[in-house]
């Protein structure tokens, strides 16, 4: 982002400029569609492409199956794959698939709206200490240090567990321990932009401290917490499964995949595999759909810079 | 040396006696040593010397801007007669953007890489005026029409690497001059643009100069650049000054010091008879290991032991000619 050359996106990715340095060309790996989309790669098609596709089953969850996801029937019990019920049923005869997309509303839900808070917070605690220094960044980042001593989950865990299950406590507690990553990464960021030329050039046109950090270097420094944002929505969802998994979570009957493999685990010795294995295969699908938009978006945002 | 410099009341910037020291770790080292100098409204001053001199650090402490290792020591900065340094910076914050400002050198650099330029160059008007988003806007227009920017309803919308490096310094200028500052400070604007577009830029610091009425200093190595642009010189070696010369040209016609002369000498002349270019002798002095005296002795080719002792008085030689040298190159009929 420092060196000048970087600024050009056009020479860094055009075919044009390889083709005048050599007779040799390398094509590079390119998709059919709008700019935005071509200049991030496969990643970002293959994880929006994921995460597209189960943003809308959540959200159309009713029209996908018939099923009730909560209510038991007892008749149907631990039935294997089947047309009636394409994953098959648990033991209390609820349908997966049903329990599946209707699990996604809540968990992708809680996870997304749980970056927001710490986002907006860390960035602007972030900026705000960078570029101001002194006391108030000594202050900030010390509490900060003081939340990262803890390990992640130990703080959450034992915060939910004061607060008590359910979706604000869920919230709270991520909300109080991940606002640091994003503090610091801007933090980070916000120095090296504070010595840069374009703030000096601000201070020498009388720009006011506020306007200088909300116009000036938030724009710059958003980009890094925004792909940041991508891995911390990976992370929530590993929180809220796991606390739910712990029955700390999401409270039951309201369906959730952490409630699900736990629930299930106790018929893994009698082979029922899928009650399991449904579910975790879900969080780590969202994981990698997520992991690769969040790296496809750090590759074009660099590139843009 | 303050004596030298006499307190003009109708002077829109006065420098007296500017002390900066830099802090190398162990210790602190004076990078400007007592630089003094005047600006009449509308005038504009060169700041001549090397890098190192202490040009770029004099400029930044007016302005208030200077990094954290650096402060002042000592002097006065009196802006309109009131000294900038006194209050803790409050009044050097008023001042910024709409009584000085200042053009930097890099304009790839100095613009916000993300911000549309229009916007950068509303800015101040905005923080300063209250300017609503279509005011803001207009003026934008306005003010990269005045700094000649072609097409300016759509370049307003452009980013910084969109521009040309030429349009990007045009911007800055842009920005400014946006609240019609009295004092405009320039830190080598053009040394990092083409010769052509160098001119180009002279030409509309001399236009902006008639159109608004404001106060030039002008911070560079270039003496050519001075002698397009500026009225006045103030030749600064070392962090003190050498020489100061109300008419420019009358400096550059007969230099009394002989650092003056050696850098007249060693700036290549496009008319003329061929020669070799004249090179200083030796290097310009670290800023840990300047000598005593004058700091030109060490290189000078009329240097004296007494050169060696002491600071050397900074005298008028002639009308509004000043210099510190105890052996200036005199022409018949002027004694020191």
């Amino acid at each position: 982002m420092t060196e000048p050359d970087r600024l050009e996106p056009a020479t860094a990715i055009g075919p044009a400029a390889s083709s005048t340095i050599a007779e040799v060309r390398v094509a590079p790996l390119r998709f059919w569609g709008p700019r935005f989309l071509r200049s991030g790669g496969l990643g970002l098609w293959v994880g929006g492409g994921i995460m597209a596709i189960m943003v809308l089953a959540a959200v159309f969850a009713p029209l996908l199956t018939s099923y009730d996801p909560v209510q038991p029937d007892p008749t149907a019990a631990l039935q294997s794959f089947s047309a009636a019920h394409p994953l098959g049923t648990d033991n209390l005869g609820r349908d997966i698939w049903a329990r599946l997309v209707f699990g996604a509303r809540s968990d992708l839900s809680i996870a997304t709206i749980a970056v927001l808070v710490p986002f907006v917070l860390g960035v602007v605690l972030g900026t705000i200490t960078g570029y101001v220094g002194g006391w108030l960044d000594a202050v900030v980042m010390r509490i900060a240090d003081i939340v990262a001593a803890f390990p992640f989950y130990v703080l959450v865990i034992a915060l939910v567990f004061v607060l008590g299950s359910g979706r604000s406590s869920i919230f709270i507690a991520i909300s109080v321990v991940s606002w640091v990553a994003y503090a610091r990464i801007v933090r980070a960021e916000a120095l090296v932009l504070r010595d840069r030329e374009f703030v000096q050039a601000c201070r020498a046109g009388g720009i006011g401290g506020a306007r200088i950090v909300f116009r000036h270097l938030v724009p710059n420094v958003i980009t890094q917490a925004i792909v940041y944002a991508m891995s911390d929505i990976v992370m929530n969802i590993g929180v809220i499964v796991t606390l739910s998994y712990f029955g700390l979570g999401i409270v039951p009957p309201t369906p959730d995949w952490g409630r699900m493999m736990a629930d299930g685990q106790q018929f893994l010795a009698g082979g029922y595999y899928r009650l399991t294995l449904v579910p975790a295969a879900a969080v780590v699908l969202s994981s990698l759909g997520l992991s690769l938009l969040g790296d496809g978006l750090a590759h074009r945002l660099r590139i843009s810079r | 040396m303050t004596g030298a410099v006499a307190h003009d009341p109708g002077s829109l910037l006065e420098v007296i006696d500017l002390r900066i020291a830099v802090d190398l770790g162990d210790r602190e080292v004076a990078a400007v040593d007592g630089v003094s100098f005047t600006l009449a409204p509308g005038e504009a001053r060169g700041l001549v010397g090397e890098s190192g001199s202490g040009k770029s650090l004099t400029l930044r402490a007016i302005m208030g801007l200077l990094p954290g290792n650096v402060r002042v020591t000592g002097g006065q900065i009196l802006f309109r007669g009131r000294d900038l340094l006194a209050d803790g910076g409050q009044l050097q914050q008023q001042v910024r953007g709409r009584g000085i400002t200042m053009i930097f050198q890099e304009p790839a650099v100095a613009l916000n890489p993300v911000m549309r330029v229009g916007e950068q160059i509303s800015d101040g008007l905005v923080q300063h005026r209250g300017l609503g988003r279509r005011e803001a806007r207009a003026q934008a227009v306005r003010l990269m029409d005045l700094v000649g920017i072609p097409d300016p309803e759509r370049r307003i919308n452009a980013y910084p690497h969109e521009l040309s490096g030429g349009l990007r310094q045009r911007v800055m200028i842009a920005a400014g001059v946006a609240c019609e500052p009295d004092l405009i400070l320039c830190d080598e604007p053009t040394t990092a643009l083409d010769v052509t577009v160098q001119d180009q830029i002279l030409r509309l610091f001399a236009h902006l100069r008639d159109e608004l009425g404001a106060g030039l200093l002008y911070v560079t190595h270039d003496l050519a650049v001075v002698a397009q642009l500026c009225d006045s010189v103030t030749v600064l070696y070392s962090g003190q000054v050498m020489e100061e010369g109300d008419d420019l040209r009358s400096v550059f016609a007969r230099p009394f010091h002989p650092y003056t002369d050696a850098l007249i000498g060693a700036t290549p002349r496009i008319d003329g008879p061929i020669t070799r270019l004249q090179a200083i002798p030796g290097t310009a002095p670290a800023l840990q290991d300047r000598p005593s005296g004058c700091p030109f002795h060490d290189r000078c080719p009329r240097a004296t032991e007494e050169c060696a002792e002491g600071r050397i008085p900074f005298a008028e030689l002639d009308r509004g000619r000043r210099s510190a040298c105890l052996h200036p190159l005199l022409p018949a009929g002027l004694v020191r």
